[in-house]
């Protein structure tokens, strides 16, 4: 089963190694990892993609807070969360490919941030459906690359603010 | 006042309450080694080998409960801590361990003995530092004693480039100390802790199954009144032995692959094993599908990655042990006074267990004319009274040390559990000398196993460590051999050592005894001799080659399928099939 899996780190050197050393190490698969920084300028933010059982992710999340490094984790997948990745696609367009190739971009929301006389590069960001889809339509064409970010995440804020009505117009 | 940072690394170790280092000079540590040598608070105890370093300084911390330290140099002498790292970290020993850099401007650039011992170490410590600043180093050194001391204790690194030992910033070691991304539970969960003893009342064939993390919490104390008082019988893993007496009627002696059958085919019957401090290690389990199959499981650890690894858990306890099992007797103690006479309810099962010790004690063929190596450790037990610290390293002798050396006292047996490290028994013991120097330190080894580390012979004889070393010489890798005799069809391939050293010569060589028995009446009057001298003994004992180690559990076989003699087994030793248990927690 696939996870997301948010970890907040201190922003040291040698970290990432410790967390990608910790995978390596115990057999764990890591399917995408992205980091940032955070509005703390000591903590950075990682996304971490990985796939295994219920047993293995349990192990996962308690060797992850096992670093000392980590300061918290939070499987994502468990709660409502939105999840999103950025692909930079560099298509070969022949003449009569090229509105195609603009037709598939707009569809997906996508932007050709380069062209010459023979490629697009096209942005796009969203799910990973979105991205996976947009690809398969693109592949007729002619992919020459595509960098991919990994997926980010970030959870779904509780709606508190409907609460806080409730709770005032409970007590008054 | 500025002063260096050679100097304030000692400064720090002072405020620690450190007062022995275990370590080799080079290069890059001189600074630090020429301010060692005005230093009349620390003892610095210099090694052959910085592997030799290394163990010592687990032995000194596996018998005292301190912080062991280390101080190498940088490259080749940072990696030769490298396997005592890991065994460190397989065991839960803490230590602090310090590395000399090159000079910060050099590093990166394959500079002479430059090793990037922080990337090398970093699986293998709990945690590591590269100073970059001088200003640094007083908080990191204090950081690092916490981390490698606190929870689940393991070995820090500290890697000190050689321009930070000489640059100058005035000194201030921090009284407090907190990582944001740190806090180990200490406290157990008080519902579980509730639970656990509601399961442990309601039991009717419990076992306590002990690990080593009883002995690093100091919990033997409440590991044995919550034993008395609830009539539990008592197995314990490699690294748990001395934490509940050994000669203690409830005591089944070790459990797993070459544990006693009684213990584990009691853990296979049990209907509630209260694991504490230890870690479901597959040399323990057996063929794990197969181990403790119809009962409940309490598990208590300070490691929440230990609960629920490798095996199912029903009542899990992240805690402190000393303070959890305080907890929990304290509950029991409330509980049992309303309800009456738990030996009584407990009765059959400690028939069992009697009948089981009965029918399969722990035992040997004595044989007039060839030493059995059993028949050693029984007689260094006896002359021993039973009272020494006692180190081993690694095959068979280990394995008739924890089977036949009865272990009354935690903290004083010392050997290489997780990692199986050969060569870590002799400078252990020689580390638990230097804690202890009127203690009585015994390393059994093998003469595979004491070829590993034998150079620390010079540091043993310089520093005064009156080790005895009682070498149980069967001119094989032991254990190798009888792995290939089972399960190789008799194919000893490079397992016979052909020519060891003239072991009596060798100790002599290094100025140290040496004393050889060759026939069994010899064997008494050699450890006497051995135990009378005040100096480092080497006590060679030609045994039989030919035996081994059982009970045994053939690996990924099951515990209670154990093989008793040679060769392959003929009888089938399963216990009685176990009605399922009364399912005691929801019950």
């Amino acid at each position: 089963m696939i996870r997301i899996i948010s970890v907040q780190v201190e922003n040291k050197f040698g970290v990432l190694s410790r967390v990608a050393g910790l995978f390596s190490g115990r057999g764990f698969n890591i399917e995408s990892l992205s980091v940032g920084t955070t509005t703390d300028p000591s903590i950075s933010q990682m996304t971490i993609v990985t796939e295994g059982d219920e047993r293995i992710i349990e192990q996962i999340i308690k060797q992850l807070n096992k670093l000392i490094d980590v300061i918290k984790v939070t499987d994502l997948t468990e709660n409502e969360h939105v999840e999103r990745e950025m692909a930079l696609i560099k298509v070969h367009t022949r003449a009569e490919d090229r509105a195609e190739a603009l037709r598939i971009a707009d569809i997906f929301r996508g932007r050709v941030i380069d062209s010459t006389p023979t490629t697009y590069t096209i942005e796009v960001s969203g799910e990973i459906r979105k991205i996976e889809a947009m690809i398969n339509l693109l592949r007729p064409l002619g992919i020459k690359e595509i960098v991919r970010t990994g997926r980010i995440a970030i959870a779904r804020e509780e709606i508190k603010l409907f609460a806080q009505k409730e709770k005032k117009a409970a007590e008054g | 006042m500025k002063i260096s940072g050679s100097q304030i690394l000692i400064e720090s170790l002072k405020k620690e309450g450190v007062d022995t280092i275990f370590g080799l000079p080079g290069g890059v540590v001189l600074g630090i080694f020429d301010a060692l040598y005005q230093e009349k608070a620390l003892k610095v105890i210099l090694t052959r080998h910085e592997q030799g370093a290394m163990h010592m300084a687990e032995g000194y911390a596996k018998v005292t409960g301190k912080t062991g330290v280390v101080l190498v140099t940088s490259g080749p002498g940072a990696t030769n801590t490298v396997t005592g790292l890991v065994d460190a970290y397989m065991d839960s020993i803490p230590l602090v361990v310090i590395t000399g850099q090159v000079p910060s401007h050099l590093i990166g650039n394959d500079a002479f003995q430059e090793a990037d011992i922080v990337g090398i170490s970093r699986p293998c410590t709990k945690y590591n530092y590269l100073v970059k600043d001088v200003n640094d180093l007083a908080a990191t050194i204090k950081e690092a004693f916490y981390i490698a001391s606190t929870g689940r204790p393991g070995p820090v690194l500290i890697d000190l480039p050689k321009d930070v030992t000489f640059a100058q910033t005035e000194f201030k070691y921090p009284d407090k100390v907190s990582v944001r991304s740190y806090n180990p539970t200490v406290q157990g969960n008080k519902w579980q802790i509730k639970q656990a003893a509601l399961a442990i009342s309601r039991a009717r064939k419990p076992v306590l199954y002990v690990g080593g993390g009883v002995v690093l919490s100091n919990a033997h104390d409440e590991i044995r009144q919550l034993a008395e008082m609830t009539q539990i019988p008592v197995t314990m893993t490699l690294m748990g032995l001395g934490a509940f007496p050994g000669t203690h009627p409830l005591s089944m002696g070790m459990l797993g692959m070459h544990g006693t059958a009684y213990a584990n085919w009691a853990v296979h019957d049990c209907d509630l094993l209260i694991a504490v401090g230890a870690r479901f290690d597959d040399r323990v389990t057996g063929k794990i599908a197969d181990f403790a199959p119809n009962c409940n499981v309490i598990h208590i650890d300070i490691d929440p990655t230990s609960i629920r690894k490798n095996f199912k858990v029903d009542v899990p306890i992240v805690g402190d042990v000393k303070t959890v099992l305080g907890e929990l007797n304290g509950i029991l103690k409330e509980s049992l006074e309303s309800n009456g006479d738990l030996a009584a309810i407990r009765r059959s099962w400690h028939d069992q267990i009697e009948k089981w010790k009965k029918e399969r004690p722990l035992v040997y063929a004595q044989e007039p004319t060839v030493i059995k190596p059993q028949f050693v450790i029984e007689k260094l037990y006896e002359l021993s009274h039973g009272n020494a610290i006692v180190s081993t390293d690694v095959g068979q002798h280990q394995m008739w040390a924890a089977q036949f050396y009865k272990f009354n006292r935690s903290r004083t047996f010392l050997s290489s559990g997780g990692l199986g490290t050969m060569g870590y028994g002799f400078p252990a013991a020689l580390g638990a000398q230097a804690a202890f120097r009127d203690s009585l330190v015994i390393n059994i080894s093998g003469d595979g196993s004491i070829q590993m580390n034998i150079q620390e012979m010079a540091t043993a004889v310089v520093e005064n460590l009156p080790v005895k070393v009682a070498i149980l010489n069967n001119r094989y890798l032991g254990m190798v051999r009888q792995w290939q005799q089972l399960f190789y069809d008799h194919r000893y391939s490079s397992s016979y050592l052909d020519t060891t050293p003239d072991f009596v010569k060798l100790a002599e060589a290094y100025g140290a005894v040496g004393l050889r028995a060759t026939r069994p009446d010899e064997v008494e009057e050699v450890i006497r001799k051995a135990l009378e001298v005040k100096k480092p003994v080497i006590m060679d004992f030609i045994v039989d080659p030919n035996e081994n180690v059982y009970p045994m559990v053939p690996a990924g076989g099951s515990n209670f399928a154990m093989v008793f003699e040679d060769p392959k087994p003929v009888r089938d030793d399963k216990p009685s099939k176990q009605p399922s248990p009364d399912s005691i927690l929801t019950a």
